[in-house]
């Protein structure tokens, strides 16, 4: 569709064009604005139905007070820092040496481990859910950051990813680094890692923003507040503080969705390659 | 490359002059093959542990009576699945997820690839576009469906009010039996059709120019036309993807019934992920649950492979 017809679109096409996108823009982004309007807005306001954005009486400072005190807001905020980095981290360490292993070097038991990776790609996680809550009260992790972290640091998605990634590096460079003397691990993180630096970043988005997001795991894994990564925290916070007080309530939910659409919107091509990953290819 | 010199046994070794270029190249495929190993190992096992063992476990798990936390089992063969299935709680589980799915699917598909169509007819404003449609596709489900209930809100909601002072009927949008499963399907397609259209915007970008100059030789002038001879057929391949994605997306709907619902009122928007995680984990009844996880295994395992045989047989370039 890109240049359908050659000249560019006729002016009132592109008029109609830029309505409609505003149109169905604004209506998904209705949510976000309804929220931080609310956050802003006194209890009164907020009761008192109305269609106006902008809050007669300014109420941000209060609300945004009580979402940062009444809840271990800030808590569960580095809880989420903690979680996803020592995930993203861990499954790099990981997944990296065994892809570059099963695309560049030749060995005995190489497609049946690449079927296993196909496999476990194809496995939903919440499937699992029942028998990692048991592994994890049999080895004492669970209520933990460890119980957090643990299922999740070896990442089928990501060795198919790097593997995919690896094999377009010529067996060229791979042999002059050998020839230099560097060990097979110093070839994954000094050569390959650096030059599938793209595939990298993609796979960490992806990671990081779907483990920043999960609500299901750590709703089964964590009971103490204080371990509580951001989703499973804020909606502790509106089941026991909040309940109908939307006001702070909305506020902690801004706070929480906000760092990752600064990021966003900071990298957009990025997030959109890190979360349609592998998809398009 | 300097593991392994002493190892390697040579059954068939012969007494010619080869036979020690044989033995370097049979001691280095040894040493590519510890290497490899020793670099994949840390991932084998953790494949092994916390994939494939948890997984047998599961249907191990389903085909007993266990309840978590008891100290002795039975086994009971298929029991818990034919609990499974005359349970009506399960059963209307099962109805709505797909019911979900069905509206999700096609609404996610549909609205993707015409904001796809739309974003792609014009050179302005691209990205921004882009990034508007696609935010709710990475904002924290849990708190913008903390951030749907003050708009759904029967009295002081936006969604009412909007409807009231248009002369319109409103409804009790989470506690009605009738709308609720069809409020969290908007939901469902409010979060997804980002992911969609981005995707269908990839697709687009790979459509040669060619077809479309070809198409205009035949005479396919208007809009509509090319959309339909050119557009549309090369979009095949991306768009059963898409359906795959969020269908599989769309079955592993949970956060907002868990925020919103709590799958009421009744069992109305109660979905398979959170009968899963509610029998599992908040009534430990461990058997009964592991045979809802094995059910929910099996759809999602069924659901790909159906659509990578489709994807492999029917759609492709021509």
């Amino acid at each position: 569709m890109s240049t359908h017809s050659p000249q560019g679109l006729s002016s009132s096409s592109a008029v109609m064009r830029h309505a409609a996108l505003l149109i169905t823009g604004a209506l998904i982004l209705i949510p976000f604005v309804w929220m931080v309007s609310l956050s802003i807005k006194p209890p009164g306001e907020i009761f008192r139905a109305s269609f106006s954005f902008w809050p007669h009486e300014f109420y941000g400072i209060e609300n945004y007070t009580k979402a940062l005190t009444e809840a271990p807001l800030p808590q569960y905020m580095l809880n989420g820092v903690f979680v996803c980095a020592s995930i993203v981290i861990l499954q790099i360490l990981i997944c990296a040496p065994a892809a570059y292993a099963l695309a560049k070097l030749d060995f005995p038991g190489k497609n049946l481990l690449f079927a296993m990776v196909l496999i476990a790609l194809l496995l939903p996680h919440e499937v699992l859910a029942l028998p990692l809550f048991i592994l994890g009260y049999q080895i004492g992790i669970l209520n933990t950051y460890a119980a957090l972290i643990v299922p999740y640091v070896v990442s089928p998605f990501g060795i198919f990813l790097f593997r995919q990634f690896f094999k377009t590096i010529p067996d060229d460079v791979i042999h002059a680094a050998r020839l230099d003397g560097l060990s097979e691990l110093s070839i994954v993180w000094k050569i390959m890692v650096p030059m599938a630096l793209p595939a990298i970043i993609a796979f960490g988005i992806f990671s990081v923003v779907g483990h920043w997001n999960s609500l299901f795991w750590p709703l089964i894994a964590v009971r103490d507040q204080s371990l509580m990564p951001p989703p499973l925290g804020i909606m502790a916070f509106k089941n026991e503080e909040a309940g109908n007080d939307y006001g702070p309530l909305m506020a902690a939910s801004t706070i929480v969705v906000l760092p990752l659409i600064i990021a966003f919107l900071s990298a957009q091509r990025w997030f959109v390659e890190g979360l349609t990953g592998g998809a398009v290819k | 490359m300097s593991l392994a010199t002493s190892t390697a046994p040579e059954p068939a070794a012969s007494s010619t002059d080869s036979a020690g270029g044989r033995k370097a190249l049979r001691r280095q495929r040894l040493a590519e093959t510890i290497t490899a190993w020793s670099l994949a190992g840390p991932a084998l096992i953790l494949l092994v542990t916390l994939f494939f063992l948890p997984v047998f476990a599961v249907f191990a798990i389903a085909l007993t009576d266990w309840q978590f936390g008891a100290s002795d089992l039975a086994f009971v063969g298929l029991g818990n699945f034919k609990e499974v299935f005359a349970d009506e709680g399960f059963r209307a589980s099962l109805v709505n997820t797909i019911v979900y799915v069905a509206i999700v699917v096609p609404g996610t598909i549909s609205l993707g690839l015409v904001i796809a169509l739309l974003i792609e007819s014009g050179k302005s404003c691209r990205a921004f576009y882009r990034a508007i449609h696609f935010l709710p596709f990475m904002a924290t489900l849990t708190a913008m469906a903390i951030a749907w209930e003050p708009l759904l809100h029967p009295t002081i909601g936006l969604v009412n009010q909007t409807l009231a002072s248009l002369g319109l009927p409103t409804a009790n949008w989470l506690r009605d039996e009738g709308t609720v499963l069809p409020v969290l399907a908007v939901i469902g397609i409010w979060q997804n059709l980002g992911y969609a259209m981005v995707l269908f915007l990839a697709g687009l970008k790979s459509i040669p120019q060619d077809l479309y100059d070809a198409a205009d030789i035949d005479g396919a002038d208007l809009w509509f036309d090319r959309l339909r001879t050119v557009t549309l057929p090369m979009l095949g391949p991306v768009s059963m993807f898409v359906f795959i994605v969020v269908a599989l997306r769309a079955f592993e709907t949970f956060d907002t019934v868990q925020v919103l619902t709590q799958g009421g009122p009744g069992h109305a928007s109660e979905m398979l992920l959170f009968t899963l995680y509610r029998e599992s984990f908040q009534y430990l009844r461990t058997g009964y649950g592991a045979a809802v996880a094995v059910v929910f295994l099996c759809i999602v395992v069924a659901l790909t492979l159906i659509q990578a045989r489709v994807l492999d047989k029917r759609v492709h370039y021509q």
